[in-house]
């Protein structure tokens, strides 16, 4: 899956969930999902859960730890896809 | 990091890798009631009846001289639908999840967490009057990173639905 798909697949998962519209129009690789997005940290789970579920991977708890920009969700992804 | 899942059959999700490092024997329903931190007039469980990994069933029966029905509503006492959110929260979060993380953490861990209401989405199709006995059941979705989700609903005596809906909640630090 080309990174575009999966950065695609990330920004719509993330969506639902993002309370700085502005942010989102400029999201990039470098967008910090909690701190640009303004995503509330309880719903990280309810974002690798969908993750999980939109591209068939499973997601170490551990590894979760590891995301803090919307690259970061993208390069995980990406490296669970293979 | 801690490993915040746990291993539940059925449906419950929660996540890869997430076996317990270390199960402690399971905390029986007395002992997770005497664990609920929301104590009168502010505890709606009077008994929990049933609780495993994947599910709880609890009761209470609202007192008829409750303060809040002075003003829901003059006259017309009705228990609040947030009240009720709240009794379903209490069983299929709070206790559900003092027994999951009591499963992973020593006596001591459990008591420097607290569950606080994260989200919710309930729908209401009965009403709850004052005495009324509900019966409130959870069954958990996931519990993964102290987060869990359950399915809950409460039930009168007669078994009419009172709501039911999707409660979440996450353990943090007290």
């Amino acid at each position: 899956m080309e990174q575009s798909q999966v950065m695609e697949g990330v920004v719509k998962i993330l969506t639902p969930w993002v309370k700085n519209d502005e942010a989102l129009q400029a999201v990039s690789l470098e967008t910090n999902i909690l701190d640009d997005l303004k995503v509330n940290s309880a719903r990280l789970v309810d974002v690798v859960i969908a993750f999980e579920d939109e591209f068939d991977i499973e997601i170490d708890d551990e590894d979760v730890d590891t995301v803090n920009t919307v690259g970061d969700a993208v390069q995980l992804i990406s490296s669970k896809l293979g | 990091m801690a490993r915040d899942g746990v291993e539940v059959s059925g449906s419950a999700r929660n996540g890869p890798g997430s076996s317990p490092e270390a199960e402690s024997a399971p905390l029986s329903p007395a002992e997770v009631l005497e664990r609920v931190p929301q104590q009168a007039p502010f505890r709606f469980i009077d008994e929990i009846h049933e609780l495993d990994s994947e599910h709880i069933v609890a009761s209470y029966r609202f007192p008829e001289n409750s303060d809040f029905y002075r003003g829901h509503f003059p006259g017309n006492p009705i228990t609040p639908g947030v009240i009720l959110v709240e009794a379903m929260a209490q069983a299929g979060v709070v206790a559900q999840g003092i027994y999951l993380y009591a499963l992973q953490y020593s006596a001591e861990e459990v008591e420097k967490v607290v569950t606080v209401f994260t989200d919710a989405n309930v729908e209401f199709s009965g009403q709850v009057l004052p005495g009324d006995r509900v019966t409130t059941s959870g069954r958990v979705r996931f519990f993964r990173r102290k987060k869990l989700r359950a399915d809950v609903e409460m039930r009168k005596e007669d078994g009419t639905l009172v709501c039911e809906g999707e409660l979440s909640g996450m353990g943090v630090p007290r």
